[in-house]
Parts: C-alpha cells; sequence; structure tokens
C-alpha cells in the first residue's frame, strides 16, 4: 500500500477526502483528465498546474506502443519522462485493446489480439499488464479485469466478473513495486445486482490500496447507472479511494460524488474541446455555430480561467476547427470549468453548509 | 511610434530604437507571425516566458479574419489589443503574411492585390482593406503591395510599381484611425525599378516602409544590389521591414542593406518540419559537438527531433538554454510527442525556436554596437559554407 486515504468531511453518503499519493497530496473529489500518449492535449504542465489537475491519466496501451514501457523504465518512469511534478494514474490496458483493435478477443489466460504494427497475435495477460505498468511507474496501477458492455445480457456477465476476481489474484502476484504504486481493483457484474455484490465483496476480501467502479458509461441507461454506483458505493470500505471509471459529464461527477465515489476520469472535457463544443453551467455551448460569429461574451462569464477572461465568443468561434490555438484555448477552459465542479464540491463540504 | 537610429556598423548596418504605445524595443528586430493575432501554437499565457521587450511585435495579415470575424464585429470588441487581452504587444498589419496568405501576382488586377487563402483566392480593394485595418486598430500597417515573383516580365513589374503606389495613395486618403503606416514598396528583380518605387514611395508622408516582393524567387545573389536600390533611396531616420527574408544568411543580408525589422516565417516553418535551433549565441556551444553531417536535415544550425538518435536522450535541445522547453523537457519527450502527433510538440518547438532566434537578433545587435557586424557576418556565412560543402561531399 502506497497511499493514505482520510476524510475530512461529509454529507451523508458524499466525503470530501485527502488522498497521499507517492508523487502528490491530493484533495478529492477529483477528476482526472485523460492524457493518453503522455501529454494532455496540446497543454503544458505548467497550465495543467494552474488548472489545478492533480492526477493524471496515460493509456497503456498507448504508451505500449509508443515510446514502450521499456524506454520509459529505462529513462526513469513516465513522471521523468513527462516531467510532471504530480500523480499518475495508468488502466490496464485491456479496455482501450477490446476497443481499438479488430479480432480482439478474451480468453481465460488475457486478451488476444492482433499487433497493431505487425498484425502478429499478441497476448496481454494480467502479468504481463501489470509488468508494463510497473515499468511505466505511475502511482496509481489498474488490474486487468475483464470488461463488457452493460447493453449485453446473458451468462458473458457472470463469466467476465468470476474471471475479473481470478485476474486479480494474478494481478496482484505479479506487481513487483507494491511500496510504490497502487494496485486497485475493478468491480464488474454488468447491471446485474447479485454478480456486482458478489465481486465487490470477492475485492474487498483481497485488502487492496483502492477500488474502481468499471463496466459503466458504455450506453446504459441512467438510472441503471445511478443503481450500480449506489451498490457498489454502499458495499466499498469507508476508508479507501472509489474510482468510478470513464465518469463523465459534470452531472454524473456531482451525483456520483453524492453517492459517495471520490475519483473519476474522461476523454469528454478535452474531446469536446476539439469539436469546438465549450462547458458552461448551462450546459455545453457550441462555438462553431453562426450565433456565436458576433457574439462579444465570454464563453463563462462566471469562469476566471485566462481564456474567459480575455476572449470573446466571437474570437473563439474564428478559430475553432481551423486552428490548433482554438482546441487549445477550449480544452484550458474545459479542464479548468471540471476542476471548479470539483473543488467546489471540497469546499462545500469544509463549511456547516453543504452541497 | 517613435523611431531613431542609435549606431552603425560596416556601412549601413544599423541599431535603433522603437517607441510604440507601451514599450520600446532595440531594432534589429523580429516580428513574430502570428495567426489572427496569437501565435501559432504559443497561447497567450506562456507569451511571457519568452524574452521581453524582444517578443513583444506581432505580424498578422488582416485577411485572417475573413473566414469568421467580420470588421463590425471587431470594431464593437474594440480592436485587436482588446480582443486579444494583449494590451502590452505591438501588432503590424500586412496583408501577406508568407504563410497561408500568399500574394497570388496572377489574380491581382488594377483594382487591388489577389491571395490565396484558406478561404479561396480574395481580391482585396483598398477601400476593404482599410476598412479592416479601421475596425483593427494595429500599431503599424503596411499598405497594399502588388508583389510579383522574380520571373515576371518588366512589364508585369512595371505596372505592379505603378498600382503599388496608386494603392498606397488609395490607403493613406482613407484615413483610418490612428496606426502608423508603413508605405510599401515593390519592383521585383529590377533594381531600376526598385530604386524608382523606393523615390516615389520616399515622398509620401508616411512613417516607415514595408519592402515587399523579396522570397519570391530572386537568387541570393541578385538580392544585395536590389536591397541597396531600395535602402539607399529611403530617408535614414525611418524604420524599414523587410518580408521574405528567413534564413540566417539572409536575415544578415537585410541587415547589412540597412533593414530594421524582420518579417520571417522561419520559426513556424522549421517548428512544422519538426526542427529545433541549436547553433551557438553568444559563445554557448551547443551539444551538436561531435557535427555530423546527416540524412534527416540536421545540421549546424539546427537538429530534427523526429530521427530515431534522439529517443532516449534525457537532455535539453541547447544546454544552458533559459527558454521555457529547455528548462523543463527533453529531447527524448519531444520526439515521443513528434512521434504520436501531439500538438505539444509544435507548442514547445516554437518556444524554443522563437527564443533562439531572437537571440540570433540580439547578436546582430550587439555585433552592431561593437563595430563588428560584418566580421560576425562572415563568420556565419563561412561556418554555413562549410557545412553545406561537407554535406555535398558526403551525399
Amino acid at each position: 500500500m502506497a497511499l493514505r486515504f482520510e476524510v475530512l468531511g461529509r454529507f451523508n453518503r458524499a466525503r470530501a477526502a485527502q488522498l497521499t499519493l507517492p508523487h502528490f497530496v491530493c484533495q478529492t473529489p477529483l477528476f482526472m483528465p485523460v492524457g493518453t500518449q503522455g501529454t494532455i492535449k496540446g497543454l503544458t504542465n505548467d497550465q495543467l498546474e494552474e488548472i489545478g489537475c492533480q492526477i493524471i491519466l496515460g493509456n497503456t496501451y498507448h504508451l505500449a506502443l509508443r515510446p514502450t514501457s521499456e524506454l520509459l523504465d529505462e529513462l526513469g518512469g513516465l513522471h521523468s519522462f513527462m516531467k510532471w511534478p504530480r500523480a499518475l494514474l495508468t488502466d490496464s490496458g485491456g479496455f482501450q485493446m477490446v476497443s481499438l483493435l479488430h479480432l480482439a478477443d478474451i480468453t481465460e489466460k488475457g486478451v488476444t489480439f492482433q499487433s497493431p504494427i505487425d498484425g502478429k497475435p499478441m497476448l496481454l495477460t494480467p502479468e504481463e499488464s501489470i509488468q508494463i505498468q510497473n515499468r511505466v511507474g505511475a502511482d496509481i496501477i489498474m488490474a486487468l479485469d475483464d470488461v463488457v458492455k452493460t447493453t449485453i445480457t446473458g451468462p458473458r456477465i457472470e463469466e467476465a466478473m468470476y474471471r475479473t476476481l481470478r485476474w486479480i489474484d494474478r494481478c496482484v502476484a505479479a506487481h513487483k513495486r507494491p511500496n510504490e504504486q497502487n494496485l486497485f481493483g475493478i468491480v464488474q457484474g454488468g447491471l446485474d445486482p447479485v454478480l456486482r455484490d458478489i465481486c465487490v465483496r470477492g475485492l474487498v476480501e483481497r485488502n487492496l490500496p483502492g477500488y474502481a467502479i468499471g463496466g459503466l458509461s458504455g450506453g446504459e441507461d441512467k438510472d441503471s447507472f445511478w443503481r450500480v454506483v449506489a451498490q457498489c458505493t454502499a458495499a466499498l470500505p469507508e476508508d479507501k479511494p472509489r474510482y468510478v471509471m470513464g465518469v463523465g459529464y459534470p452531472l454524473d461527477i456531482v451525483v456520483c460524488s453524492a453517492l459517495g465515489a471520490d475519483m473519476y476520469d474522461c476523454v469528454y472535457p478535452t474531446r469536446t474541446a476539439r469539436f469546438g463544443t465549450a462547458l458552461v453551467p448551462e450546459g455545453v455551448l457550441k462555438l462553431k455555430h453562426q450565433a456565436m460569429a458576433d457574439d462579444t461574451r465570454p464563453i463563462d462569464p462566471s469562469c476566471s480561467c485566462m481564456v474567459c477572461k480575455n476572449f470573446s465568443r466571437a474570437y473563439i468561434h474564428c478559430l475553432v476547427t481551423k486552428d490548433a490555438m482554438g482546441s487549445q484555448l477550449l480544452s484550458y477552459h474545459n479542464l479548468y470549468y471540471m476542476m471548479k465542479v470539483h473543488t467546489s464540491i471540497f469546499v462545500d463540504f469544509q463549511g456547516p453548509t453543504n452541497a | 511610434m517613435k523611431f531613431s537610429v542609435k549606431a552603425w556598423s560596416s556601412g549601413k548596418a544599423r541599431t535603433g530604437v522603437l517607441h510604440l504605445g507601451s514599450f520600446e524595443m532595440e531594432t534589429p528586430s523580429l516580428l513574430l507571425s502570428t495567426r489572427k493575432g496569437l501565435p501559432h501554437f504559443i497561447s497567450p499565457d506562456l507569451l511571457p516566458s519568452l524574452p521581453s521587450p524582444d517578443s513583444r511585435l506581432l505580424q498578422f495579415s488582416p485577411l485572417h479574419f475573413l473566414d469568421g470575424l467580420s470588421p463590425k464585429t471587431i470594431s464593437k470588441i474594440g480592436g485587436l489589443h482588446q480582443m486579444l487581452g494583449l494590451h502590452e504587444y505591438g501588432f503590424v498589419a500586412v496583408a501577406r503574411d508568407s504563410i497561408q496568405c500568399l500574394p497570388s501576382h496572377d489574380g491581382t488586377n488594377r483594382v487591388g492585390p489577389s491571395f490565396e487563402t484558406p478561404c479561396g483566392r480574395h481580391l482585396i480593394k483598398p477601400i476593404e482593406y482599410m476598412e479592416m485595418i479601421s475596425s483593427m486598430r494595429p500599431n503599424i500597417w503596411a499598405t497594399l503591395a502588388d508583389e510579383v515573383p522574380a520571373w515576371v516580365s518588366e512589364k508585369r513589374n512595371t505596372s505592379s510599381v505603378d498600382r503599388t503606389v496608386k494603392w498606397l495613395d488609395e490607403c493613406i486618403a482613407l484615413r483610418p484611425i490612428g496606426g502608423e503606416v508603413f508605405g510599401a514598396i515593390v519592383g521585383g528583380s529590377n533594381e531600376e525599378l526598385r530604386q524608382h518605387c523606393a523615390r516615389e514611395v520616399a515622398r509620401r508622408n508616411v512613417s516607415g516602409y514595408w519592402i515587399g516582393g523579396f522570397g519570391l524567387g530572386e537568387s541570393m545573389d541578385e538580392r544585395p544590389a536590389l536591397l541597396n536600390a531600395v535602402c539607399d533611396n529611403l530617408p535614414e531616420e525611418k524604420p524599414r521591414l523587410i518580408c521574405g527574408l528567413d534564413l540566417l544568411e539572409e536575415v544578415l543580408q537585410g541587415v547589412a542593406a540597412g533593414i530594421d525589422l524582420f518579417d520571417s516565417t522561419y520559426i513556424n516553418h522549421i517548428t512544422l518540419g519538426g526542427f529545433a535551433l541549436t547553433f551557438p549565441l553568444d559563445g554557448i556551444e551547443a551539444k551538436v559537438s561531435n557535427f555530423q553531417p546527416s540524412d534527416v536535415g540536421s545540421d549546424r544550425i539546427k537538429i530534427n527531433l523526429r530521427a530515431t538518435v534522439y529517443r532516449k536522450d534525457t537532455t535539453p535541445i541547447v544546454e544552458g538554454c533559459s527558454c521555457y522547453t529547455c528548462r523543463n523537457h527533453t529531447k527524448a519527450y519531444i520526439n515521443h510527442l513528434l512521434n504520436v502527433h501531439e500538438m505539444l510538440a509544435q507548442t514547445l518547438l516554437e518556444l524554443h525556436n522563437t527564443h533562439h532566434y531572437l537571440g540570433f537578433f540580439r547578436l546582430i545587435r550587439e555585433s552592431i554596437k561593437e563595430g563588428k557586424f560584418e566580421r560576425f557576418r562572415q563568420r556565419f556565412i563561412a561556418d554555413r559554407h562549410d557545412d553545406l560543402a561537407v554535406s555535398a561531399a558526403n551525399a
């Protein structure tokens, strides 16, 4: 175990906490932007720190391809490579493989797939995933799980849940750096409360540093989504962080925090920025629309980020989808907005009145 | 705007001080190339990390805004400084930006010059141009020019001079609100026409001169005579801005002829190519210690960071360089970013390359102040010839 988790304030099931990781002391609830290939699209470390990013997520699949985990290990790990002074989290690589590759298949051994470089058959086992993540060196690493979409029904879900439990043992056994990197288990089980319960209890028995709720944000309806999150947070230990993977929209984050979750990741704010969409209190603002061409207001008059303080919607409109600077500025604003959603939740807990 | 010449070296090379709005800067100096007023990759909060006031002059083309921002809206916002939140910077408006707004000499006619832009070919008349200038309120603006490549007929070249002078008068007559006007001078590769145009423009009431029509096919050998034909016929006390001289040796040619300001796209081109400038500045030896001619374009001036030799290189681009990139990142990381096509590569490269290129201009100014400009220039040219000879021998 290489972390400390202290709850500092509560409101019903929601909690504000301090998560001490090897590279950084974080405040939860927190949102982790996705820096897929060792960078958040177009933003520098200084800008990310200014925005308030505490942990960045790196995708193991992409990093293993380029620049390779061996190179990262040789150069002192991903922190040193990126010169990122705060915390990092890597995923297991499994999800990307299943979603990005044709002919990816899951067996008891691991995830078999065709190498995207030369088409050779390859296999990502739980052991291999952990070894790669050990070389990358992130503060938090994720177990390789058997993830199925929530829109699937039938025995596949049960098979995936039990396999996830068998794989966590293999991951734990393969983990060579438990004093520097925290291995989180991932709760699977689809939308079935019985399966989810078995999985939670199985993972809790393994006494891991933290737990993730996986297999969601894949197209299920909102009611099902919240029910699963609520069930899992009720059953997971109070004194350990809970990470809902792939979430998401600001509203989803607020609701999940109310239900007792602490950590989130999603490509949404940065991806939607590249399509010219800004996140605002009222929802979204599509800067591409012709109506923006002579709107001289800032993107969000209540936002104090450097984009909203200096630029008008009209100017951003003429940049988006045409010039790299447009997506840089919107990514900056969108991440700033996401961070504010969190700090406002955190701050509200410190005082007598609550969110 | 105020400009005064301070020192001379080797004949016509001179340093000066340009006082513009809220700041003062020494010349010869560089205009940073922008797209719609902002650097291509360096966001405004990172601009202050560049040397100041060297980095305060920004060039833009009013034609950049053809694709989505009307002069009316820009006026409503209050002009470019307000629109970009860059009140401490100087903006110079020039129709040609040498990257995406390129003079299209066969589309041009009597009425106005034509440009190839991302929105297609556009012919801009003085009245339309001046409406843009009035709404944008740059500190300095150049009048419209008919720039022709070096190989056109004398007849075409002559008409380009006549039109350019005519448009100068038309632009000035449409008095914009504020902003200093720089008269445009053309004349292609014909010394007499260059001289004639310079004399005509010198008779007009302008604050400085924008020298166009270079970087359009003329050879480096014929350029000094053309530059002299222009500069020798301009009053000494007004600033001269030139477009189209990018390479280090070309800038030195310009300085030797008496040019004060350079509108160059060199940084943009090398940044997009994945190159980083590494030539020694001020005795700081670049870590290209064992210089080897390479087949990836690296030489004594720059390195190609896409090359696999940098995959594990954890040193900064230039040891001792104080730019954001060299203080914070390694060649290995930038090599990775280039390989995975991440935008941060261009941001980091533009930061370093701008910093380094501005350092070159600082060296030029120092050599002029010490009266050693010609020696400085010869040394640069000699080094460059050595590199090219070695590369050619190994090819």
